[in-house]
């Protein structure tokens, strides 16, 4: 240290106390499986959840659903709860009606004549969803408020429920919202930004070869493993609360809360604590976040809501629900002349935050690695009388890349070619980037060859094919499929012009501030909010990183609008592409103004200073050093500081990126089917991952091991059934099949590293990427297992009835159609349930 | 009705409704809220706990029948409670080096349900881990660590030191196997 360098008591104090300043930084942080800073609160149970929470005078909600699918309220009588020992209050939706605001918040307008029908938090006039609320309890204990409940009286009028997507766009179909006339709620009609399809393909005249199929991608249920809970603290004379949620995105929730129910942003408080997993479906404004909050500012007292299991799977968003008319065109020799999509896409019975966005987004991906020169999306809405679809992981991404991979199979079928040869035909060379894509974005990186190469080599695909040849041969009971699926997405959600180009009500940008403290510790605010991804670790690596400090003096501050006051949280895989490379940008502003410091300090120009580990040295004198950590003490002492410098090293950067990311990677699955039981069983599951530059190597992993289950789960195991009265048939972890430990493989991950150019840390983002890329690789290989026995599609979950029924040739429910005609020229069948189809008449039956 | 119990070693004695599940008794009576609740079928293991040397999903239990019981909690199962990591039970230590959570709200039954098996079967196979833990859904790793972390533990308690973490302490000591990445040039 300089003699400049003497900050009295404090510099005092730290020499008593060494361990108090920090050790010199040891280098080569990013890239670093760094144990996890998380975990220790984790495995010891000193978690703080949601529903750990605990205030003098907490008082428990509970919220009266609808049993019924779609019916008139005729009456709600709430005073027998309120007789019952401990029932402090219990409302209807017209007892709140006044205060509880006109209708919750959809963000994501995606046509501008959407129907957009009003959806309060307690339903007044008709219920149109099982588990749409109609009256709340508020009582001293959970079971009080649970059994007050059975008190209330609820007269209704039943009203037809709507269930079947295509059943409800028909003339004369019931309405699940009367007042609008219609149950489409938008049509998006994107033509891309390539030539028109339909010229295209009859441009090629006989040479087109066209494959059409129709998929389903079934209800999901997130099932993130802590439910959702809120607690709501009132100050009551000041009119100010404090509202603990658990929630992907508190500082959205804080402005929607503002706006929805009129009590100033400024007087709300959100946190997001510990919170168990969210995968979308804790990433909106619910009904009873917006109950707790005006039920607490009610009473002036403190309200907390739990949620059971079964009441998660009725009153939180669901996933996926689409049907995907999808065709593709290609010359006979295999090069794509464009893609066809026409998406149903349920929204249930209200919007959500961002429902009608979710199969929007994905209108970006479908042609996915392939160049093609024409390309036409469109997507109608529907209402049905179901619980709200909403963003699940991928959210319109897996869904896609679902529709691609799988007719990418079926047109390599068609044409006789080995389905990775027509891809590798098809995908944008790594020479070729950056590249425009037909759909109008920019990728700015890949490499799908060195992915491919990898994944195959680890997959031992020669020897697979072989064996799966011989099995056929032989008639083996026991088939071998082998599915790929060589995916890419869109990560890093978003350049903010881009989200206000798709009419998104908010931007995509992130925030965060570095704080150098006196004693050479660091504390970083993210506006990104973690529910398990493991922020507090990664975080410290950039940080430690940038400013050349070591990874243990770094601490987050996040999912609290006090402490973190600006963010726009956490989905979309955007952490680390958006709010890392914040963090990235506010740490170099930090080096800035240090540098002033130190070379004030130091007697050198800023000019002749290095940087580096944490040290500033003068060029050619190297013995003339300060590291940053006594450059802040130095500021924090502010003896001696440079003419007009504000004696402050911290920083903030709020970073909008200008280009999505594109993760990719190419993923091989190897089934085995009995073809006597129809039970399908993974027998090897390779993927190559490239998520671009990485920040520790473990973390990534990890997320791509459970993005497989997810995928893999919505490919075999899981799918919400509804009744034809609109009763969730699924509705709970009996009847919902969650994949446990025993019905999942053992996966085999690999990666290359392609480094994104569109950021300056050369990261991609990687939480989506294992759910986007595994469904349609396992279905695939299922697919492929079955081609023999005349089999060229299935609907997802595969279940060994539905593989069986398939190998019978009795899965007649399946609308698979076969090959259209265009102009004359056909093809032959593709032996499906063959159907000709013109494209005059495609589509006019909506 | 009056129940006594012992829970990480602190005797209680209550009044609880007939009908109060132990998991609730734990949790809002007895403020030992490291044991969370995912689901209400019994279907999940968040809420496993020991009882009496068996590992019990604590949702499916009342508390009139816990009566008299001595029951461990993972707030219980380290040593310490003051964060020392050096007491952790090495199952606890193994789902850390291994990376055996995300999100970590499976992780306290995922942990109680573990100790369970090892004491009943001691060498598994990752097959057995696999069924042993049937009854504990995660939704965040999809297993493969919680594996690794279980044969870990595993080798650990029978005195054969844990298997290789997956974690780098600091550049001098890389020994940790994580996938290599190529840098991704031309096609090979
Ligand atoms: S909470 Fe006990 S098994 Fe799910
Ligand atoms: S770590 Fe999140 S549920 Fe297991």
């Amino acid at each position: 240290m300089t003699d400049q360098m003497d900050a009295g008591i404090v510099a005092q104090q730290i020499a008593e106390h060494p361990d108090a300043l920090s050790k010199p930084y040891a280098g080569g942080e990013l890239g670093r499986g760094r144990r996890r800073k998380e975990d220790a609160k984790l495995v010891t149970g000193q978690t703080n959840w949601t529903d750990n929470i605990s205030l003098p005078g907490l008082l428990h909600m509970t919220v009266l659903r609808s049993p019924m699918a779609h019916a008139k309220i005729v009456s709600v009588d709430v005073s027998a709860a309120l007789e019952l020992p401990g029932v402090i209050a219990a409302y209807s939706g017209a007892d709140l009606a006044d205060v509880m605001g006109a209708s919750m918040p959809c963000a994501w307008p995606v046509t501008p004549d959407m129907v957009s029908p009003v959806h309060t938090p307690l339903a007044t006039d008709e219920v149109r969803y099982v588990g749409d609320g109609v009256a709340v309890v508020v009582a001293r204990d959970r079971y009080a408020a649970a059994d007050a409940l059975e008190a209330i009286a609820v007269e209704y009028e039943q009203l037809p429920a709507v269930v079947d997507m295509e059943e409800a766009l028909k003339p004369g179909a019931p309405l699940v919202h009367s007042d609008k006339g219609t149950n489409q709620c938008f049509l998006f009609d994107f033509p891309g930004a390539g030539a028109d399809y339909a010229e295209t393909v009859r441009g090629a005249g006989d040479d087109a070869v066209v494959v059409r199929r129709r998929f389903r991608q079934q209800r999901l249920l997130p099932t993130p493993m802590e439910p959702r809970g809120v607690v709501v603290a009132p100050i009551a004379a000041a009119d100010e609360f404090t509202m603990w949620s658990t929630t992907q995105i508190p500082h959205v929730l804080r402005v929607m809360l503002a706006l929805t129910t009129g009590i100033p942003e400024h007087k709300l408080r959100v946190v997001a604590p510990d919170v168990g997993g969210g995968f979308g479906a804790k990433l909106n404004v619910y009904a009873e976040e917006i109950l707790a909050l005006v039920v607490a500012r009610k009473l002036g007292r403190p309200v907390k809501w739990t949620e059971s299991r079964s009441e998660n799977y009725q009153a939180t968003t669901h996933g996926r629900d689409q049907i995907q008319d999808i065709e593709i065109a290609a010359t006979k020799d295999g090069t794509l002349l464009g893609l066809k999509v026409e998406l149903l896409a349920d929204m249930g019975a209200y919007l959500q935050l961002i429902t009608p966005g979710v199969p929007v987004l994905g209108a970006f991906m479908f042609p996915a690695i392939y160049k093609m020169p024409s390309y036409h999306f469109t997507c109608t809405g529907v209402f049905t009388t179901k619980t709200p679809t909403d963003a699940y992981r991928g959210a319109g991404r897996p869904e896609a890349t679902y529709a691609i991979e799988r007719i990418m199979d079926e047109l390599a079928a068609e044409l006789g070619r080995d389905p990775m040869e027509l891809r590798r035909q098809n995908w944008i060379t790594h020479e070729e980037f950056p590249y425009e894509m037909v759909a109008g974005l920019t990728y700015d990186s890949g490499n799908y060859e060195a992915a491919t190469d990898k994944a195959e080599q680890m997959f031992d695909m020669a020897g697979l094919r072989r064996e799966q040849a011989e099995r056929r041969e032989r008639k083996d009971p026991v088939q071998l499929g082998i599915g790929i699926s060589t995916f890419t997405e869109m990560c890093g959600l978003a350049p903010s012009r881009v989200l206000g180009s798709l009419s998104y009500g908010a931007g995509g940008w992130e925030s965060a501030s570095v704080r150098m403290l006196p004693t050479g510790k660091v504390e970083v605010v993210s506006g990104a909010t973690p529910h398990g991804q493991g922020h507090h670790t990664a975080w410290s690596q950039i940080v430690a990183d940038s400013l050349g400090v070591p990874f243990e003096d770094v601490e987050l501050v996040a999912g609290d609008t006090r402490s973190s006051p600006k963010g726009m949280d956490t989905y979309g895989s955007r952490s680390l592409v958006v709010g890392g490379v914040a963090i990235h940008k506010a740490t170099g502003k930090v080096i800035e103004k240090a540098k002033r410091i130190a070379a004030h300090l130091l007697e050198a120009s800023e000019d002749d200073l290095d940087f580096g580990k944490g040290t500033f040295s003068v060029k050619g004198s190297p013995e003339a050093k300060l590291t940053i950590q006594e450059v802040a003490l130095a500021t924090f002492a502010a003896h001696n500081l440079p003419d007009g410098m504000e004696p402050s090293l911290d920083s903030d950067y709020v970073y909008d990126p200008e280009n999505f990311s594109y993760p990719h990677g190419t993923h091989l699955c190897a089934v085995d089917i009995d073809t006597e039981t129809g039970f399908t069983k993974i027998r090897r599951y390779v993927c190559v991952d490239d998520v671009g530059k990485i920040v520790n190597p473990v973390i990534v992993e990890g997320q791509i091991h459970g993005g497989l289950a997810q995928g893999i789960a919505q490919a075999l195991y899981e799918e919400a059934v509804y009744d034809a009265e609109g009763n969730l048939t699924t509705g709970s972890l009996v009847d919902y099949l969650v994949p446990a430990a025993p019905d999942l493989p053992h996966f085999d991950t690999g990666r290359t590293e392609t480094p994104a150019t569109s950021n300056p840390l050369g990261v991609k983002g990687v939480g989506e990427a294992g759910t986007i890329a595994s469904t349609p690789a396992v279905i695939n290989a299922v697919v492929d297992a079955l081609r023999p026995y005349g089999v060229d599609d299935i609907d997802m979950p595969a279940t060994p009835e539905r593989v069986w029924r398939a190998l019978q040739g009795s899965d007649e429910e399946r609308a698979t159609a076969g090959t259209v005609s265009y102009g004359g020229s056909s093809t032959g069948s593709t032996g499906g349930s063959a159907s000709s189809d013109s494209l005059e008449n495609d589509g006019s039956a909506r | 009705m009056r129940v006594r119990m012992k829970v990480d070693g602190v005797t209680y004695e209550d009044e609880v409704q007939p009908r109060t599940l132990l998991t609730h008794h734990l949790r809002d009576g007895l403020g030992r809220v490291g044991t969370p609740i995912g689901c209400d079928t019994s279907s999940c293991g968040a809420c496993t706990v020991d009882i009496d040397g068996e590992s019990v999903k604590s949702c499916s239990v009342l508390a009139v029948q816990a009566d008299g019981s001595t029951i461990t909690t993972i707030q219980g199962l380290s040593g310490a409670e003051n964060g020392d990591s050096s007491t952790w039970h090495p199952v606890q230590k193994a789902f850390q080096e291994h990376h055996g959570l995300q999100c970590g709200y499976c992780t306290p039954g995922m942990i109680m349900a573990t100790v369970d098996l090892l004491k009943r079967n001691p060498s598994p196979s990752e097959d057995e881990v696999r069924h042993g833990l049937e009854g504990n859904l995660c939704r965040c790793t999809g297993y493969q660590n919680i594996v690794k972390a279980v044969l870990s533990a595993a080798s650990e308690l029978r005195g054969e030191g844990p298997l290789p973490g997956s974690f780098q302490d600091a550049p001098e000591n890389d020994t940790a196997q994580t996938p290599a990445a190529e840098t991704a040039g031309a096609p090979a």
